[in-house]
């Protein structure tokens, strides 16, 4: 029967009251908020990028270039093994997507095998308990051993460089002095950069555009970089220069320092010159290296490169053990203060490329806004009056439901943090209109129980029972719907499934147990008065 | 609890009024089925005119800083850009422009140096509103997306009603969904509105409420069923729409006036969207009046299953015969 214990009634007004105090931050300005006491709550309501203005983009990192790196790194380790066991081969090179070496004897093939295959690492995933092979090292014909990646393997350097390289653009947009930026893992090589409040991203695209690998090579001594061209000796290479013309270098292949052995870089000046230059300092490792190589090559130029292009290749004057030094090349004031930003964030392990990009100007985002309250109040006002209207003292009733609603609605996004987007707003506007369906379906249910004959309470019951299955069966497939919206939804359509989502979940309580609480009120103060009740509907 | 003001709302709905939607069944489900052809035969021919998210390039919103924007002069000055077709229009203000770049030959990177251009030849007369990029991979996989979602939608909803009611149900309602989805798709081909990713949530949602609109009347059915073991089946169902149908206006109205709000000011930006949702209610609204619940009439109902053995089964055939009984009767 319609019957609310005491409790029950408490939890129900307590549940309300709560929606109302979570939802009130929002319509205070960030500066009153912070002068409140400290129990209130002040989380606010998390605008979308569409509303509030800012930029959006998805980068897609090069698999080819995490390939081929992990292919020259395999190609150095094979060299290195193979020449400490003192095995002697007569090739070794990239082919096909894998390392080839052409042993010199064959009845070494035994001994090298067992050698390369120390460089087999088993990666495992603990959570699983599996492990996967990275590689595999096969014999194949003519004396030719193979070292050939997995498909797992290679999806594991894939997935380890996608993590390395959001940490290394978290690290870039930090230094831009942008506020909350998001930067999170989408699939598997792709990373999606959020910042609020920026929209022009000329500038965020140069400093996440660049791979910024730093490294030190040496210059080969004898043969200049146009006889290089032609035949270039073993292990050595002609890298271009940066201003393309003339400055290319035939280098070592290997370098002598990376840039993830820098601890710090800075732009400065240039004491005599007054150019723009950045200052540097390598770690322990580094500067031991640097150090020795230093101390070998005195009078002999070495080459600064980034990203494969030769920056500058300046003569060593004296050996550099303090493992600080400074680039000189072409810079500007801000080419060397982005290069310094770039150097000090480290590098990436691979390219990555704008795949989206979708970026929103304040005005727009606050037009947006505008425009959706207006249409929210305009929509609202008209369910309100056709409720009123149609189902009188009850219809009022129904309409303190939608107000819950709403509230609750925007409190449980307030306090899940997920954001409201444009679409969003028209799903909280849909889904008022939703929950009024539930109240639509009671009201028909209870006069329809009048018009069988029933008394006023046994229809006031009858209809809240029949309808409820009614409602539940048609929130729950509505809710099908908005699950695999956000299942499968991208950026606006899973704003749109959230708030959906919640509001299917507060129209039960609001459009069902709060209104039947205050027609449970109703009654029994009706009750007193008179001794028969018409019903309003 | 005496402030509560006491009034009586005004019952517009001629309840005794009992509209014989079932012996129009025929006409109704040839009317659709012709009007889901041709939506079919409108989308073959005129495709969807899609937004960047489905066919990649980019779009952006701008805005002249002084005066209205001189669209011949901007036609004139992206056209010589050397990047295929560029699309202008203007865009809800005189002063704002929207201006679409179709894909480049050639992978993402080309895509933003096309955008480039356009930005360098828009700097300084116009304000960026709104840029929108979206690379070949990402609008491929966004097309892959929304087919999979409204499909995906589609089997959730249908095992959900499968799972609560019977086959006939589920039919019923598979039928009536694929006609709201088709016929709002067939409108948006037909006037050439950009098709983009917000649509495929307007259509999802149209999904959600059609459904909502077809689970109240089956629920009524089934109910119905238990109730009256030996009424004839297609008296069943126009009792269950009849009696369901002031709920079903008065819902769709609320609907309808919310929508019409959001429509007319709810701003530019969603213009499309909110104009699908609109035309989905209506067709939703229609579909499970004059599809879902008529289909049953077809199909039959297994009248076991809903409660005591009834002592025959109200065969497709059978009902068939019984209608056209009742219609003589009715004339």
């Amino acid at each position: 029967m319609l019957h609310f214990s005491p409790w029950k009634q408490v939890a129900i007004i307590v549940t309300c009251l709560l929606g109302l105090l979570l939802v009130v931050p929002n319509f205070v300005s960030k500066e009153t908020l912070a002068q409140w006491p400290r129990w209130v709550p002040k989380t606010q309501l998390n605008l979308g990028l569409d509303l509030r203005g800012g930029a959006h983009l998805l980068l897609s990192m090069e698999v080819a270039d995490v390939r081929k790196d992990w292919l020259n790194t395999l190609r150095d380790d094979a060299r290195r093994r193979l020449r400490e066991a003192k095995i002697p081969f007569t090739a070794l090179g990239i082919t096909n997507n894998a390392v080839q070496v052409r042993l010199a004897k064959a009845e070494d093939t035994d001994a090298a095998l067992k050698t390369l295959r120390g460089l087999i690492q088993q990666t495992g995933n603990a959570l699983l308990g599996t492990s996967i092979t990275d590689l595999e090292v096969t014999k194949a014909e003519g004396g030719l051993i193979r070292l050939a990646p997995t498909e797992a393997g290679l999806q594991h350097r894939i997935s380890s460089a996608v993590g390395a390289a959001i940490e290394t653009v978290r690290r870039r947009v930090d230094a831009m002095g942008t506020t909350e930026p998001t930067i999170v893992r989408q699939g598997s090589s792709r990373i999606l950069v959020q910042v609020p409040g920026l929209h022009d991203t000329a500038q965020l695209e140069e400093l996440i555009g660049k791979t910024a690998r730093l490294t030190f090579h040496e210059v080969h001594a004898s043969t200049s970089a146009e006889e290089g061209r032609q035949r270039p000796p073993p292990g050595y290479k002609v890298y271009e220069s940066e201003d393309k013309e003339e400055g290319a270098q035939l280098l070592n292949e290997t370098p002598v320092v990376r840039g993830d052995e820098l601890v710090d870089a800075q732009p400065g000046f240039d004491q005599r010159t007054n150019e723009p230059i950045i200052t540097f300092r390598f770690n322990n490792a580094g500067a031991r290296k640097f150090g020795n190589f230093t101390k070998d090559h005195v009078n002999r130029p070495f080459a600064i490169v980034l990203d494969d292009k030769v920056i500058s290749a300046p003569v060593i004057r004296e050996p550099i053990l303090g493992g600080s030094g400074q680039i000189s090349g072409n810079f500007t004031v801000e080419t060397a203060t982005q290069l310094a930003i770039q150097l000090r964030s480290g590098a990436l392990p691979a390219k990555l490329t704008i795949i989206e990009k979708r970026t929103v100007g304040p005005s727009l985002g606050a037009d947006s806004i505008e425009a959706g309250k207006l249409a929210g109040i305009i929509g609202g006002i008209a369910t309100i009056i056709l409720t009123i209207l149609a189902y009188g003292t009850f219809g009022l009733f129904a309409c303190v439901g939608l107000i819950v609603h709403g509230l609750l609605t925007v409190a449980l996004m307030s306090l899940a943090g997920s954001a409201l987007t444009l679409p969003g707003i028209a799903g909280l506007v849909l889904g008022i209109a939703m929950a009024v369906d539930a109240n639509v379906l009671i009201y028909e249910r209870i006069r329809e129980e009048v018009r069988a004959g029933r008394t006023a309470i046994a229809a006031i019951d009858a209809g809240f029972t029949r309808a409820f299955i009614t409602i539940a069966d048609s929130q729950l497939t509505t809710l099908a719907c908005a699950l695999v919206m956000f299942w499968l939804g991208a950026g606006p359509i899973r704003g749109f499934a959230v708030t959906l989502t919640i509001g299917i979940c507060t129209s039960i309580f609001a459009s069902v147990t709060v209104v039947r609480l205050l027609i449970y009120y109703w009654l029994n103060s009706n009750k007193r008065v008179h001794r028969a009740i018409e019903l309003p509907v | 609890m005496r402030f509560i003001p006491n009034f009586k709302g005004y019952d517009f709905f001629p309840h005794d009024l009992r509209l014989p939607f079932m012996r129009y069944k025929g006409i109704c489900l040839a009317l659709s089925i012709v009007g889901m052809a041709l939506s079919l035969l409108i989308i073959g021919v005129k495709g969807f005119n899609y937004g960047v998210d489905f066919k990649g390039g980019s779009m952006l919103e701008v805005q002249s800083v002084s005066g209205p924007a001189d669209i011949a002069a901007l036609r004139d000055k992206l056209g010589k850009l050397g990047l295929g077709a560029v699309q202008i229009q203007s865009f809800g203000k005189p002063t704002d422009v929207l201006i679409r770049v179709e894909q480049q030959p050639g992978g993402d990177a080309e895509q933003q140096v096309a955008l480039k251009k356009v930005t360098d030849a828009l700097a300084g007369q116009y304000t960026q509103l709104r840029v929108e990029l979206v690379g070949p991979a990402v609008s491929s996989e966004l097309r892959m997306t929304g087919i999979i979602a409204v499909f995906a939608g589609l089997l959730a909803i249908v095992a959900y009603v499968w799972f609560r009611f019977e086959w006939q149900f589920a039919l019923g309602a598979i039928v009536a969904l694929t006609h709201d989805v088709l016929l709002v798709a067939g409108i948006f081909s037909l006037l050439q509105l950009e098709f983009d990713l917000s649509i495929v949530a307007a259509l999802l949602t149209i999904l959600g409420y059609s459904v909502n609109d077809t689970v109240v009347v089956s629920d009524r059915i089934r109910e119905n069923l238990r109730k009256f073991k030996r009424m004839d089946l297609n008296e069943l169902l126009n009792l269950s729409i009849n009696e369901t149908l002031s709920r079903t206006i008065l819902t769709g109205v609320t609907a309808i006036a919310v929508l019409i709000s959001l429509y007319i000011f709810g701003g530019e930006v969603i213009r499309n969207f909110n104009l699908a949702m609109l035309l989905g209610v209506v067709i939703g609204t229609y579909s499970s009046i004059f599809i879902a619940a008529p289909l049953l009439g077809y199909l039959g109902v297994k009248r076991e299953w809903v409660g005591a053995a009834a002592p025959k089964p109200a065969s497709a055939a059978s009902a068939a015969r019984k209608a056209r009984r009742e219609n003589l009767a009715l004339k």
